[in-house]
Protein backbone atom coordinates (compact mmCIF):
# COMPACT_ATOMS: atom_id res chain seq x y z
CA UNK A 1 0.00 0.00 0.00
CA UNK A 2 1.81 3.65 -1.02
CA UNK A 3 1.23 6.36 1.30
CA UNK A 4 2.38 9.47 0.60
CA UNK A 5 4.24 11.97 3.05
CA UNK A 6 2.17 15.36 3.92
CA UNK A 7 5.01 16.56 6.36
CA UNK A 8 8.02 15.23 7.72
CA UNK A 9 9.59 17.30 10.85
CA UNK A 10 12.01 17.32 12.89
CA UNK A 11 10.35 17.26 16.71
CA UNK A 12 12.91 17.11 19.37
CA UNK A 13 16.45 15.05 19.99
CA UNK A 14 15.97 12.14 17.95
CA UNK A 15 12.12 12.10 17.84
CA UNK A 16 10.77 13.04 13.90
CA UNK A 17 7.16 13.39 12.98
CA UNK A 18 5.55 12.21 9.49
CA UNK A 19 2.05 12.47 8.51
CA UNK A 20 1.51 10.74 5.88
CA UNK A 21 -1.70 10.41 3.23
CA UNK A 22 -2.94 6.46 2.32
CA UNK A 23 -5.41 3.60 3.09
CA UNK A 24 -5.76 3.71 6.61
CA UNK A 25 -8.72 1.35 7.22
CA UNK A 26 -6.47 -1.34 7.92
CA UNK A 27 -5.86 0.19 11.02
CA UNK A 28 -8.46 -0.71 13.75
CA UNK A 29 -7.17 -0.14 17.23
CA UNK A 30 -4.09 1.71 18.36
CA UNK A 31 -0.91 0.46 19.25
CA UNK A 32 -1.22 -1.52 16.15
CA UNK A 33 1.74 -0.68 13.60
CA UNK A 34 3.06 -0.21 10.38
CA UNK A 35 6.18 -1.76 7.93
CA UNK A 36 7.47 0.74 5.80
CA UNK A 37 9.92 -0.34 3.36
CA UNK A 38 13.04 1.87 3.01
CA UNK A 39 15.47 3.13 0.09
CA UNK A 40 18.48 1.18 0.62
CA UNK A 41 17.28 -1.09 3.62
CA UNK A 42 16.90 -4.85 2.80
CA UNK A 43 14.03 -5.17 5.61
CA UNK A 44 11.26 -3.31 6.27
CA UNK A 45 11.11 -1.25 9.42
CA UNK A 46 8.42 -1.65 12.22
CA UNK A 47 6.89 1.82 13.94
CA UNK A 48 3.79 1.84 15.63
CA UNK A 49 1.00 3.68 14.72
CA UNK A 50 1.10 7.51 16.86
CA UNK A 51 -2.09 8.27 15.88
CA UNK A 52 -4.62 8.17 12.70
CA UNK A 53 -8.01 9.31 11.10
CA UNK A 54 -9.38 8.31 7.97
CA UNK A 55 -6.93 9.31 5.29
CA UNK A 56 -3.81 9.84 7.21
CA UNK A 57 -1.19 8.15 9.45
CA UNK A 58 1.17 10.11 11.96
CA UNK A 59 4.38 8.24 12.72
CA UNK A 60 6.70 9.65 15.61
CA UNK A 61 9.98 7.62 15.40
CA UNK A 62 13.33 8.30 16.86
CA UNK A 63 16.24 8.10 14.52
CA UNK A 64 18.70 5.54 15.96
CA UNK A 65 19.87 3.74 12.79
CA UNK A 66 20.09 4.08 9.00
CA UNK A 67 16.45 3.03 8.56
CA UNK A 68 15.14 5.99 10.28
CA UNK A 69 17.64 8.58 8.92
CA UNK A 70 16.36 7.52 5.79
CA UNK A 71 13.02 8.41 6.91
CA UNK A 72 14.00 11.40 8.42
CA UNK A 73 15.04 13.00 4.76
CA UNK A 74 11.82 11.87 3.30
CA UNK A 75 10.27 15.43 1.78
CA UNK A 76 6.28 16.12 0.91
CA UNK A 77 5.28 14.03 -1.32
CA UNK A 78 7.10 10.89 -1.55
CA UNK A 79 5.86 7.55 -1.40
CA UNK A 80 6.30 4.84 1.36
CA UNK A 81 5.39 1.39 0.15
CA UNK A 82 3.78 0.14 3.83
CA UNK A 83 1.92 -2.78 5.59
CA UNK A 84 -0.54 -0.79 7.59
CA UNK A 85 -2.34 -2.29 10.64
CA UNK A 86 -0.35 -4.96 11.80
CA UNK A 87 -0.63 -6.42 15.09
CA UNK A 88 -3.31 -6.69 17.41
CA UNK A 89 -2.80 -3.01 19.69
CA UNK A 90 -4.64 -1.89 22.67
CA UNK A 91 -7.80 -3.27 23.73
CA UNK A 92 -9.68 0.07 24.50
CA UNK A 93 -12.79 -1.86 26.24
CA UNK A 94 -11.22 -3.58 28.76
CA UNK A 95 -13.44 -1.77 31.22
CA UNK A 96 -11.89 0.56 32.69
CA UNK A 97 -12.73 3.73 34.48
CA UNK A 98 -9.05 5.67 34.77
CA UNK A 99 -6.51 4.43 33.07
CA UNK A 100 -2.81 5.57 33.32
CA UNK A 101 -0.43 5.39 30.12
CA UNK A 102 3.25 4.34 31.17
CA UNK A 103 5.69 5.66 28.46
CA UNK A 104 9.15 5.30 28.05
CA UNK A 105 11.45 7.35 25.68
CA UNK A 106 9.95 7.00 21.93
CA UNK A 107 7.18 4.19 23.68
CA UNK A 108 5.41 6.98 24.38
CA UNK A 109 4.33 7.46 20.68
CA UNK A 110 1.30 4.81 20.78
CA UNK A 111 -0.25 5.84 23.81
CA UNK A 112 -0.76 9.37 22.13
CA UNK A 113 -3.77 7.25 19.66
CA UNK A 114 -4.65 5.57 22.94
CA UNK A 115 -5.33 8.59 24.58
CA UNK A 116 -7.80 9.95 22.04
CA UNK A 117 -9.41 6.67 21.24
CA UNK A 118 -10.38 6.50 25.32
CA UNK A 119 -10.98 10.13 25.26
CA UNK A 120 -13.61 9.16 22.59
CA UNK A 121 -15.27 6.72 24.79
CA UNK A 122 -15.29 9.37 27.65
CA UNK A 123 -12.44 7.54 29.56
CA UNK A 124 -10.31 10.39 31.20
CA UNK A 125 -6.61 8.71 31.31
CA UNK A 126 -3.37 10.16 33.38
CA UNK A 127 -0.08 9.97 31.40
CA UNK A 128 3.28 9.38 32.71
CA UNK A 129 6.24 9.84 30.28
CA UNK A 130 8.74 8.92 31.32
CA UNK A 131 12.55 9.84 29.83
CA UNK A 132 16.24 9.71 31.10
CA UNK A 133 16.49 13.62 31.25
CA UNK A 134 15.17 17.22 30.51
CA UNK A 135 16.77 17.07 26.66
CA UNK A 136 15.11 13.94 25.59
CA UNK A 137 11.19 14.92 26.57
CA UNK A 138 9.53 14.17 24.07
CA UNK A 139 5.30 14.85 22.93
CA UNK A 140 4.92 15.76 26.55
CA UNK A 141 2.64 18.84 24.80
CA UNK A 142 0.82 16.80 22.49
CA UNK A 143 -0.06 14.80 25.61
CA UNK A 144 -1.23 17.79 27.57
CA UNK A 145 -2.74 19.55 24.88
CA UNK A 146 -5.11 16.78 24.68
CA UNK A 147 -6.87 17.72 28.05
CA UNK A 148 -5.53 14.93 29.96
CA UNK A 149 -3.13 15.26 33.28
CA UNK A 150 0.59 14.69 31.89
CA UNK A 151 2.91 13.85 34.45
CA UNK A 152 6.63 13.95 33.25
CA UNK A 153 9.31 11.73 35.06
CA UNK A 154 12.95 12.10 34.40
CA UNK A 155 15.38 9.83 35.64
CA UNK A 156 18.15 12.11 36.51
CA UNK A 157 15.26 14.75 37.76
CA UNK A 158 16.29 17.63 35.16
CA UNK A 159 12.61 17.82 34.52
CA UNK A 160 9.46 16.45 36.35
CA UNK A 161 9.19 14.12 39.23
CA UNK A 162 12.94 12.27 39.45
CA UNK A 163 12.80 8.62 38.93
CA UNK A 164 11.03 6.03 36.90
CA UNK A 165 7.17 6.33 35.56
CA UNK A 166 6.42 3.62 38.56
CA UNK A 167 7.94 6.21 40.80
CA UNK A 168 5.97 9.15 39.73
CA UNK A 169 3.18 7.05 40.08
CA UNK A 170 3.64 6.26 43.60
CA UNK A 171 4.84 9.71 44.42
CA UNK A 172 1.63 11.20 43.16
CA UNK A 173 -0.94 9.36 44.26
CA UNK A 174 -2.82 9.20 41.01
CA UNK A 175 -5.54 5.69 41.46
CA UNK A 176 -5.71 4.32 38.28
CA UNK A 177 -7.64 1.03 37.88
CA UNK A 178 -5.58 0.01 34.87
CA UNK A 179 -2.28 0.59 32.65
CA UNK A 180 -1.50 0.81 29.06
CA UNK A 181 2.49 0.78 28.92
CA UNK A 182 5.07 0.49 26.02
CA UNK A 183 8.43 1.60 26.42
CA UNK A 184 12.08 -0.44 26.44
CA UNK A 185 12.06 -3.79 27.75
CA UNK A 186 13.64 -3.52 31.48
CA UNK A 187 10.60 -0.60 31.64
CA UNK A 188 7.83 -3.18 30.69
CA UNK A 189 9.67 -5.91 32.53
CA UNK A 190 9.49 -3.49 35.71
CA UNK A 191 6.28 -3.00 35.09
CA UNK A 192 5.00 -6.36 35.18
CA UNK A 193 7.01 -7.15 38.45
CA UNK A 194 6.02 -4.22 40.42
CA UNK A 195 2.42 -2.88 38.83
CA UNK A 196 -0.19 -4.34 41.47
CA UNK A 197 -3.30 -3.23 38.91
CA UNK A 198 -4.34 -5.16 35.51
CA UNK A 199 -2.83 -4.00 32.43
CA UNK A 200 -1.19 -4.47 29.19
CA UNK A 201 1.95 -3.62 27.58
CA UNK A 202 3.43 -2.91 24.27
CA UNK A 203 6.65 -4.93 23.54
CA UNK A 204 9.31 -4.29 21.06
CA UNK A 205 11.36 -6.78 19.73
CA UNK A 206 13.66 -7.01 16.09
CA UNK A 207 11.26 -8.19 13.43
CA UNK A 208 11.94 -9.45 10.14
CA UNK A 209 8.60 -10.15 8.71
CA UNK A 210 6.64 -8.23 10.92
CA UNK A 211 3.15 -10.37 9.68
CA UNK A 212 3.72 -13.75 11.22
CA UNK A 213 5.86 -15.87 8.85
CA UNK A 214 9.47 -15.98 10.19
CA UNK A 215 9.18 -16.41 13.72
CA UNK A 216 12.36 -14.14 14.22
CA UNK A 217 10.68 -11.80 17.03
CA UNK A 218 8.71 -14.46 19.08
CA UNK A 219 8.69 -14.86 22.84
CA UNK A 220 7.22 -17.10 25.66
CA UNK A 221 3.46 -15.98 27.04
CA UNK A 222 1.25 -18.19 28.91
CA UNK A 223 -0.79 -20.02 26.47
CA UNK A 224 2.45 -20.56 24.71
CA UNK A 225 4.84 -19.24 22.57
CA UNK A 226 3.53 -15.89 20.36
CA UNK A 227 5.03 -13.84 17.62
CA UNK A 228 5.41 -10.04 19.00
CA UNK A 229 4.16 -8.93 15.56
CA UNK A 230 0.97 -11.20 15.29
CA UNK A 231 -0.31 -11.83 18.65
CA UNK A 232 1.52 -8.79 20.26
CA UNK A 233 2.56 -6.23 20.12
CA UNK A 234 0.49 -5.51 23.10
CA UNK A 235 -0.07 -8.61 25.63
CA UNK A 236 -2.04 -8.32 29.00
CA UNK A 237 0.52 -8.41 31.89
CA UNK A 238 -0.01 -11.83 33.18
CA UNK A 239 0.53 -13.07 29.76
CA UNK A 240 4.42 -12.37 29.29
CA UNK A 241 6.35 -14.75 30.60
CA UNK A 242 9.88 -13.14 31.42
CA UNK A 243 12.57 -15.51 31.67
CA UNK A 244 14.99 -14.01 34.03
CA UNK B 1 -4.54 -10.39 -26.94
CA UNK B 2 -2.70 -13.33 -27.36
CA UNK B 3 -4.02 -16.93 -26.16
CA UNK B 4 -2.06 -17.88 -23.27
CA UNK B 5 -1.13 -21.38 -22.82
CA UNK B 6 -3.17 -22.80 -19.62
CA UNK B 7 -0.36 -25.67 -19.34
CA UNK B 8 2.50 -23.63 -19.59
CA UNK B 9 3.21 -23.14 -16.28
CA UNK B 10 2.61 -26.37 -15.12
CA UNK B 11 6.17 -28.28 -13.87
CA UNK B 12 6.14 -31.90 -12.78
CA UNK B 13 7.99 -33.33 -9.90
CA UNK B 14 8.05 -37.45 -9.71
CA UNK B 15 4.46 -38.37 -10.31
CA UNK B 16 3.38 -35.09 -9.22
CA UNK B 17 2.34 -32.30 -11.48
CA UNK B 18 2.07 -28.51 -10.64
CA UNK B 19 0.50 -25.47 -11.81
CA UNK B 20 3.27 -23.51 -11.60
CA UNK B 21 6.95 -23.49 -10.62
CA UNK B 22 6.59 -21.59 -7.52
CA UNK B 23 6.67 -22.97 -4.00
CA UNK B 24 7.24 -20.55 -0.68
CA UNK B 25 10.18 -22.39 1.08
CA UNK B 26 10.17 -23.67 4.78
CA UNK B 27 10.35 -20.77 6.97
CA UNK B 28 8.98 -18.47 5.50
CA UNK B 29 5.30 -18.83 4.82
CA UNK B 30 4.77 -20.51 8.43
CA UNK B 31 1.83 -22.88 8.24
CA UNK B 32 0.52 -21.25 5.37
CA UNK B 33 -2.74 -20.14 6.78
CA UNK B 34 -1.50 -17.01 8.09
CA UNK B 35 -1.00 -16.07 4.55
CA UNK B 36 -4.46 -16.24 3.23
CA UNK B 37 -5.13 -12.60 4.12
CA UNK B 38 -2.99 -11.71 1.59
CA UNK B 39 -4.08 -13.64 -1.41
CA UNK B 40 -5.43 -16.59 -2.95
CA UNK B 41 -3.23 -19.48 -2.11
CA UNK B 42 -4.76 -21.55 -4.63
CA UNK B 43 -2.52 -20.29 -7.00
CA UNK B 44 0.73 -21.22 -5.60
CA UNK B 45 2.25 -24.52 -7.22
CA UNK B 46 3.23 -26.04 -3.78
CA UNK B 47 3.35 -24.86 0.09
CA UNK B 48 6.50 -26.39 1.91
CA UNK B 49 5.48 -25.51 5.70
CA UNK B 50 7.31 -24.50 8.67
CA UNK B 51 10.26 -26.67 9.51
CA UNK B 52 8.86 -29.50 12.12
CA UNK B 53 10.28 -31.72 14.40
CA UNK B 54 8.92 -34.43 16.46
CA UNK B 55 8.63 -32.28 19.95
CA UNK B 56 7.66 -28.62 20.29
CA UNK B 57 10.67 -26.11 20.16
CA UNK B 58 10.65 -22.81 20.98
CA UNK B 59 13.95 -21.94 19.57
CA UNK B 60 16.93 -19.61 19.84
CA UNK B 61 17.23 -16.59 22.03
CA UNK B 62 16.41 -13.15 20.58
CA UNK B 63 17.82 -11.51 18.55
CA UNK B 64 17.27 -13.83 15.84
CA UNK B 65 17.37 -11.49 12.85
CA UNK B 66 20.44 -9.49 11.58
CA UNK B 67 19.78 -7.22 8.21
CA UNK B 68 22.51 -7.18 5.60
CA UNK B 69 22.68 -5.15 2.39
CA UNK B 70 21.50 -7.77 0.29
CA UNK B 71 19.55 -10.35 2.90
CA UNK B 72 19.09 -11.66 6.25
CA UNK B 73 21.10 -13.42 8.88
CA UNK B 74 18.46 -15.77 10.84
CA UNK B 75 18.91 -17.95 13.98
CA UNK B 76 15.44 -19.28 14.64
CA UNK B 77 16.27 -22.55 15.35
CA UNK B 78 13.44 -24.47 14.29
CA UNK B 79 10.52 -23.00 16.61
CA UNK B 80 7.28 -24.93 15.65
CA UNK B 81 4.85 -26.74 17.87
CA UNK B 82 5.95 -30.24 17.25
CA UNK B 83 4.88 -32.91 14.47
CA UNK B 84 1.44 -33.65 16.56
CA UNK B 85 0.30 -30.00 16.91
CA UNK B 86 1.02 -29.36 12.85
CA UNK B 87 -0.86 -32.16 12.13
CA UNK B 88 -4.07 -31.47 14.27
CA UNK B 89 -4.17 -28.17 14.25
CA UNK B 90 -1.88 -26.00 11.09
CA UNK B 91 -2.10 -28.70 7.87
CA UNK B 92 -6.35 -28.32 8.88
CA UNK B 93 -6.19 -24.59 9.64
CA UNK B 94 -4.01 -24.71 5.51
CA UNK B 95 -6.53 -26.76 4.40
CA UNK B 96 -9.14 -24.68 4.71
CA UNK B 97 -7.95 -22.17 2.76
CA UNK B 98 -5.72 -23.94 0.05
CA UNK B 99 -6.17 -27.05 -1.88
CA UNK B 100 -2.93 -27.72 -3.70
CA UNK B 101 0.21 -29.71 -2.94
CA UNK B 102 1.53 -29.94 0.61
CA UNK B 103 5.17 -30.39 1.60
CA UNK B 104 6.31 -30.97 5.01
CA UNK B 105 9.60 -29.91 6.23
CA UNK B 106 10.64 -32.27 8.61
CA UNK B 107 13.77 -32.02 10.96
CA UNK B 108 15.47 -34.18 13.19
CA UNK B 109 18.06 -34.54 15.98
CA UNK B 110 18.67 -38.42 15.49
CA UNK B 111 17.64 -40.50 12.71
CA UNK B 112 14.90 -42.05 14.92
CA UNK B 113 13.38 -38.86 15.08
CA UNK B 114 12.86 -38.22 11.73
CA UNK B 115 11.92 -41.32 11.17
CA UNK B 116 9.22 -41.24 13.76
CA UNK B 117 8.39 -37.75 12.08
CA UNK B 118 8.11 -39.85 8.77
CA UNK B 119 5.78 -42.34 10.54
CA UNK B 120 2.97 -39.97 11.57
CA UNK B 121 3.45 -37.71 8.36
CA UNK B 122 3.12 -40.94 6.30
CA UNK B 123 -0.94 -41.30 7.10
CA UNK B 124 -1.31 -37.86 6.46
CA UNK B 125 -3.77 -37.54 2.70
CA UNK B 126 -3.15 -33.67 3.43
CA UNK B 127 0.85 -34.20 2.67
CA UNK B 128 2.31 -34.85 -0.71
CA UNK B 129 6.29 -34.77 -0.30
CA UNK B 130 8.52 -35.07 2.75
CA UNK B 131 11.07 -32.25 2.68
CA UNK B 132 14.32 -33.50 4.87
CA UNK B 133 15.73 -31.25 6.49
CA UNK B 134 19.56 -32.44 7.12
CA UNK B 135 20.74 -28.19 6.34
CA UNK B 136 19.41 -25.74 9.27
CA UNK B 137 22.62 -24.39 10.32
CA UNK B 138 20.66 -22.60 14.24
CA UNK B 139 20.82 -26.30 16.15
CA UNK B 140 23.81 -27.19 17.64
CA UNK B 141 24.32 -30.56 16.49
CA UNK B 142 21.70 -30.87 15.00
CA UNK B 143 20.42 -30.58 11.09
CA UNK B 144 23.78 -29.90 10.23
CA UNK B 145 25.39 -32.28 11.48
CA UNK B 146 23.63 -34.54 8.65
CA UNK B 147 23.54 -31.94 5.95
CA UNK B 148 27.43 -31.92 5.99
CA UNK B 149 28.50 -35.92 5.54
CA UNK B 150 27.52 -38.18 2.72
CA UNK B 151 27.40 -40.90 5.15
CA UNK B 152 24.81 -39.33 7.64
CA UNK B 153 22.71 -38.05 4.73
CA UNK B 154 22.98 -41.55 2.84
CA UNK B 155 21.89 -43.01 6.34
CA UNK B 156 19.26 -40.68 7.23
CA UNK B 157 17.63 -41.02 3.98
CA UNK B 158 17.68 -44.79 3.90
CA UNK B 159 15.83 -44.32 7.20
CA UNK B 160 12.93 -42.76 6.48
CA UNK B 161 12.59 -43.96 3.15
CA UNK B 162 11.61 -47.04 4.63
CA UNK B 163 9.26 -45.09 7.16
CA UNK B 164 7.33 -43.28 4.08
CA UNK B 165 5.37 -44.06 1.21
CA UNK B 166 5.76 -40.28 0.47
CA UNK B 167 8.50 -38.96 -2.51
CA UNK B 168 11.32 -37.85 0.02
CA UNK B 169 12.86 -34.71 -0.99
CA UNK B 170 16.58 -34.30 0.56
CA UNK B 171 17.21 -30.44 1.43
CA UNK B 172 20.72 -30.01 1.32
CA UNK B 173 23.39 -27.38 3.21
CA UNK B 174 25.53 -25.30 1.19
CA UNK B 175 27.98 -25.01 3.81
CA UNK B 176 29.83 -28.34 2.37
CA UNK B 177 33.53 -28.37 0.24
CA UNK B 178 31.40 -30.61 -2.64
CA UNK B 179 27.54 -30.62 -2.51
CA UNK B 180 27.33 -33.27 -5.74
CA UNK B 181 28.89 -35.73 -3.73
CA UNK B 182 26.40 -34.95 -0.97
CA UNK B 183 23.70 -34.76 -3.34
CA UNK B 184 24.45 -38.09 -4.63
CA UNK B 185 25.30 -39.90 -1.94
CA UNK B 186 21.17 -38.61 -1.07
CA UNK B 187 20.07 -40.21 -4.60
CA UNK B 188 22.24 -43.39 -4.30
CA UNK B 189 20.19 -43.68 -0.95
CA UNK B 190 16.86 -43.36 -2.09
CA UNK B 191 15.73 -39.80 -2.34
CA UNK B 192 12.87 -39.25 -4.80
CA UNK B 193 14.30 -35.28 -5.25
CA UNK B 194 16.81 -32.76 -3.61
CA UNK B 195 15.79 -29.17 -2.42
CA UNK B 196 18.95 -27.09 -3.19
CA UNK B 197 19.59 -25.07 -1.12
CA UNK B 198 19.60 -24.25 2.33
CA UNK B 199 20.72 -20.85 3.90
CA UNK B 200 24.73 -20.17 4.22
CA UNK B 201 26.15 -19.67 7.81
CA UNK B 202 26.64 -16.13 7.97
CA UNK B 203 27.48 -13.72 11.01
CA UNK B 204 27.33 -9.98 11.83
CA UNK B 205 28.62 -8.18 14.93
CA UNK B 206 26.34 -4.64 16.28
CA UNK B 207 29.68 -2.08 16.22
CA UNK B 208 27.67 -0.50 19.24
CA UNK B 209 27.62 -3.42 21.61
CA UNK B 210 30.60 -5.65 20.17
CA UNK B 211 28.82 -8.17 20.09
CA UNK B 212 27.01 -10.58 16.89
CA UNK B 213 23.94 -9.02 16.61
CA UNK B 214 21.93 -12.35 16.60
CA UNK B 215 21.69 -13.70 20.09
CA UNK B 216 23.24 -17.41 18.77
CA UNK B 217 26.31 -15.66 17.30
CA UNK B 218 25.83 -17.04 13.87
CA UNK B 219 22.53 -18.14 11.66
CA UNK B 220 21.71 -18.80 7.97
CA UNK B 221 22.07 -16.01 5.37
CA UNK B 222 19.24 -16.20 3.07
CA UNK B 223 17.73 -13.63 0.32
CA UNK B 224 19.27 -12.20 -3.32
CA UNK B 225 22.97 -12.08 -2.17
CA UNK B 226 22.76 -15.80 -2.22
CA UNK B 227 21.08 -16.15 -5.41
CA UNK B 228 24.38 -16.94 -7.79
CA UNK B 229 25.70 -19.45 -5.59
CA UNK B 230 22.68 -21.24 -4.48
CA UNK B 231 21.92 -20.79 -8.87
CA UNK B 232 25.66 -22.29 -9.60
CA UNK B 233 24.89 -25.31 -7.12
CA UNK B 234 21.57 -26.31 -8.43
CA UNK B 235 23.54 -26.26 -12.22
CA UNK B 236 26.31 -28.49 -10.66
CA UNK B 237 23.86 -30.83 -8.98
CA UNK B 238 21.50 -30.90 -11.27
CA UNK B 239 24.46 -32.35 -13.46
CA UNK B 240 24.92 -35.24 -11.52
CA UNK B 241 22.13 -36.46 -10.54
CA UNK B 242 19.02 -38.12 -12.16
CA UNK B 243 16.19 -37.18 -9.42
CA UNK B 244 14.30 -33.71 -9.44
CA UNK B 245 15.92 -31.09 -8.41
CA UNK B 246 14.07 -27.55 -6.40
CA UNK B 247 15.96 -24.90 -7.12
CA UNK B 248 16.06 -22.56 -3.70
CA UNK B 249 18.46 -19.84 -2.72
CA UNK B 250 17.99 -15.81 -3.01
CA UNK B 251 14.72 -16.15 -5.58
CA UNK B 252 12.89 -12.42 -5.84
CA UNK B 253 11.23 -12.60 -9.31
CA UNK B 254 10.28 -14.55 -12.29
CA UNK B 255 13.94 -14.05 -13.82
CA UNK B 256 14.95 -15.78 -11.04
CA UNK B 257 13.23 -18.39 -11.59
CA UNK B 258 13.43 -18.94 -15.19
CA UNK B 259 17.26 -18.80 -14.56
CA UNK B 260 16.72 -21.51 -11.83
CA UNK B 261 15.19 -23.76 -14.27
CA UNK B 262 18.05 -23.00 -16.96
CA UNK B 263 20.29 -24.07 -14.53
CA UNK B 264 18.24 -27.67 -13.80
CA UNK B 265 15.51 -26.90 -11.19
CA UNK B 266 12.18 -28.34 -11.75
CA UNK B 267 10.43 -26.41 -9.21
CA UNK B 268 11.40 -23.49 -7.25
CA UNK B 269 11.63 -22.42 -3.31
CA UNK B 270 10.68 -18.61 -2.70
CA UNK B 271 12.02 -17.74 0.88
CA UNK B 272 13.46 -14.55 1.98
CA UNK B 273 11.13 -12.54 -0.73
CA UNK B 274 7.74 -13.62 1.01
CA UNK B 275 9.48 -11.72 4.42
CA UNK B 276 9.60 -8.56 2.54
CA UNK B 277 6.40 -8.34 0.55
CA UNK B 278 3.71 -10.81 1.75
CA UNK B 279 2.85 -10.76 -2.36
CA UNK B 280 6.17 -11.74 -3.26
CA UNK B 281 5.23 -15.29 -4.44
CA UNK B 282 1.77 -14.71 -6.10
CA UNK B 283 3.49 -11.56 -7.89
CA UNK B 284 5.75 -14.30 -9.37
CA UNK B 285 3.49 -16.03 -10.50
CA UNK B 286 1.37 -13.29 -12.09
CA UNK B 287 5.16 -12.34 -14.34
CA UNK B 288 6.16 -15.59 -14.52
CA UNK B 289 4.21 -15.96 -18.34
CA UNK B 290 5.44 -12.15 -18.76
CA UNK B 291 9.19 -12.93 -18.48
CA UNK B 292 8.50 -16.08 -20.43
CA UNK B 293 6.92 -14.61 -23.38
CA UNK B 294 9.87 -11.91 -23.19
CA UNK B 295 12.56 -14.73 -23.51
CA UNK B 296 10.47 -16.96 -25.55
CA UNK B 297 9.92 -19.74 -22.82
CA UNK B 298 6.51 -21.41 -24.56
CA UNK B 299 6.17 -24.06 -21.27
CA UNK B 300 8.09 -24.34 -18.37
CA UNK B 301 7.84 -28.46 -18.61
CA UNK B 302 9.39 -28.33 -21.85
CA UNK B 303 11.91 -26.02 -20.26
CA UNK B 304 15.46 -27.69 -21.65
CA UNK B 305 18.28 -26.93 -19.26
CA UNK B 306 21.38 -25.26 -20.23
CA UNK B 307 24.03 -27.87 -21.13
CA UNK B 308 27.51 -27.57 -21.15
CA UNK B 309 28.09 -30.41 -22.90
Amino acid sequence: MKFKVIENTHHKGATWLMRLRGDTSSIKRPGQFVNLQIDGCFLRRPISVCDWDDSTLLLAYDVVGKGTEVMSKALPGQEFDILSGLGNGFDIDAGTSHPVLLGGGIGVAPLYGLAKRLLDKNIQPTAILGFNSADRVVMDRMFSDLGIETVVATVDGSQGTRGFVTDALRNTGIKADYFYACGPQPMMRALCRDMAIPGELSLETRMACGFGICACCAIHTSHGPAGVCKKGPVFKKEDIVWND
Amino acid sequence: MERLNPDMLNVRLGDLTLKNPVIPASGCFAFGHVMAQYYNLDCLGAISIKGTTLKPRFGNPLPRVAECSAGIINSVGLMNPGIDAVIADELPKLRKVYHGPIIANISGFSIEEYCECCDRIDGQEQVDIVELNVSCPNVHGGGMAFGTSEFNVAAVTRAVKRHTALPVYVKLSPNVTDIVSIAKAAEDAGADGLVCVNTFLGMRFDLKRRRPVVANTMGGFSGPAIFPMALRMVHQVSQAVGIPVIGCGGVMSADDVLEMMLAGAKAVEVGTANLIDPMACHDIIHNLPIAMKKYGFSSLNDLKPWNPA
